[in-house]
C-alpha cells in the first residue's frame, strides 16, 4: 500500500480542504483527550476524598 | 469456582475487578487500529473523484454517528436490565454510558457540519438525519441531568431508566431518517442489506476506524464504570481495599 501524497505540503492541505478535515480530526481528537482528562481528574478527586474520609 | 454466567458480574466488585482487566486491553487496541485507520484513511486511500479530499472527513464522521447510535441502543438496554431486575450494576454501566455517548454525538454532528459546508455549501440544515441526531444529543444531555438533578442514587436509576428507554425510539429514526424522507443527507454507502458503494481501500479505512473508536468507547466505559462502582459503593467494606491507605497509622480514627 502506498501512500497517495507526493509531500507533507500536500498532506496539510488537503487539496485546499485542510480546514475541514483537520478541523474534524483535531476537534475529534481534542474531544478525547479532554474525556479521558475529565476521567483522571475524577479519579483523583475521589482519591482526595476517600483520603480525607478515611 | 463454578463458571462465570451473566450474573457473575452482577456484584459490583466482581465487574469492578473485570473492568480493571479489560481497560489497558481495549486502549491498547484502540490506540493500534486507530494509527492503522489513519494511516489507511489520510495516507493511502485515493481522493474520492466527486467531493476532492473532504470526504476523508468520513473516517472520523461515520464511525462517531454509528457509536453515537449503538452506545444509545446500549445505555437504554442496561438501564432497562437496571430497571426490570433491580440490578445496581447494570444501572451503573449506563450511567457509565451516557457522556461517551453525548460526546460521540456531538463528534457526528460537529464533522458533519464541517463535512456539510464544502460539499453542501452550508454547516446545518433542518433536516430529517440531522434533526433526529441532534435529538439524539439532546436526549444523552437530558439523560445525564436528569440522573445529576436527582440526589437518590436509586430512584435516579429507575427515573433515568424510564427516559432512556423512551429516548430509544429515536435511534431507528435517525437510521431510516434518509430513506423516510427526502433529505438533504445521503442514504447509506453501507448497509447489511446490499453490497458497499465504496472503494474496496475507503471501507476498509472506515471500517478500522469504526472497530478503534468501538475499542476506544469500551476502554472509556469501563474505566468510567470503575469510578462510578467506587463513589457510589464507597460505604461497602470491599471498596475498603482499593482505597489509598492512610499515610501514618494513628491519623485516623
Amino acid at each position: 500500500m502506498n501512500l497517495y501524497w507526493a509531500n507533507w505540503s500536500d498532506f496539510w492541505a488537503m487539496g485546499g480542504y485542510g480546514l475541514y478535515v483537520w478541523g474534524s480530526f483535531g476537534v475529534s481528537a481534542l474531544v478525547i483527550a479532554l474525556e479521558l482528562w475529565s476521567l483522571r481528574q475524577r479519579r483523583n478527586a475521589l482519591q482526595s476524598h476517600l483520603e480525607a474520609s478515611s | 469456582m463454578n463458571r462465570p454466567t451473566w450474573s457473575y458480574f452482577a456484584a459490583p466488585q466482581r465487574f469492578y475487578a473485570l473492568c480493571g482487566t479489560l481497560v489497558p486491553w481495549c486502549f491498547a487496541i484502540a490506540v493500534a487500529l486507530t494509527v492503522y485507520g489513519l494511516y489507511i484513511g489520510l495516507g493511502v486511500a485515493p481522493t474520492d473523484f466527486q467531493q476532492g479530499e473532504s470526504y476523508r472527513i468520513i473516517f472520523i464522521h461515520v464511525p462517531t454517528a454509528w457509536t453515537a447510535m449503538v452506545l444509545y441502543v446500549a445505555m437504554a438496554f442496561w438501564a432497562a436490565v437496571g430497571l426490570i431486575f433491580n440490578a445496581r450494576v447494570a444501572a451503573m454501566l449506563a450511567q457509565a454510558i451516557a457522556p461517551t455517548g453525548a460526546l460521540m454525538a456531538f463528534l457526528a454532528l460537529w464533522t458533519g457540519a464541517l463535512w456539510g459546508k464544502p460539499t453542501w455549501g452550508t454547516w446545518w440544515v433542518w433536516d430529517a438525519r440531522l434533526t433526529s441526531t441532534l435529538i439524539l444529543l439532546f436526549l444523552y444531555i437530558g439523560y445525564m441531568s436528569l440522573r445529576a438533578a436527582i440526589e437518590d442514587e436509586r430512584r435516579a436509576d429507575r427515573a433515568s431508566a424510564v427516559l432512556a428507554i423512551v429516548g430509544v425510539v429515536n435511534v431507528p429514526i435517525i437510521y431510516f431518517s434518509v430513506k423516510w424522507w427526502n433529505t438533504l443527507h445521503q442514504g447509506a454507502s453501507v448497509s447489511l442489506t446490499k453490497s458497499p458503494t465504496m472503494a474496496a481501500i475507503m471501507l476498509q479505512g472506515m471500517l478500522v476506524m469504526a472497530l478503534a473508536l468501538w475499542a476506544y468507547c469500551f476502554a472509556v466505559v469501563f474505566a468510567r464504570a470503575r469510578l462510578v462502582i467506587l463513589e457510589r459503593e464507597r460505604g461497602a467494606a470491599w471498596t475498603r481495599e482499593h482505597l489509598p491507605q492512610p499515610h501514618a497509622a494513628g491519623l485516623s480514627p
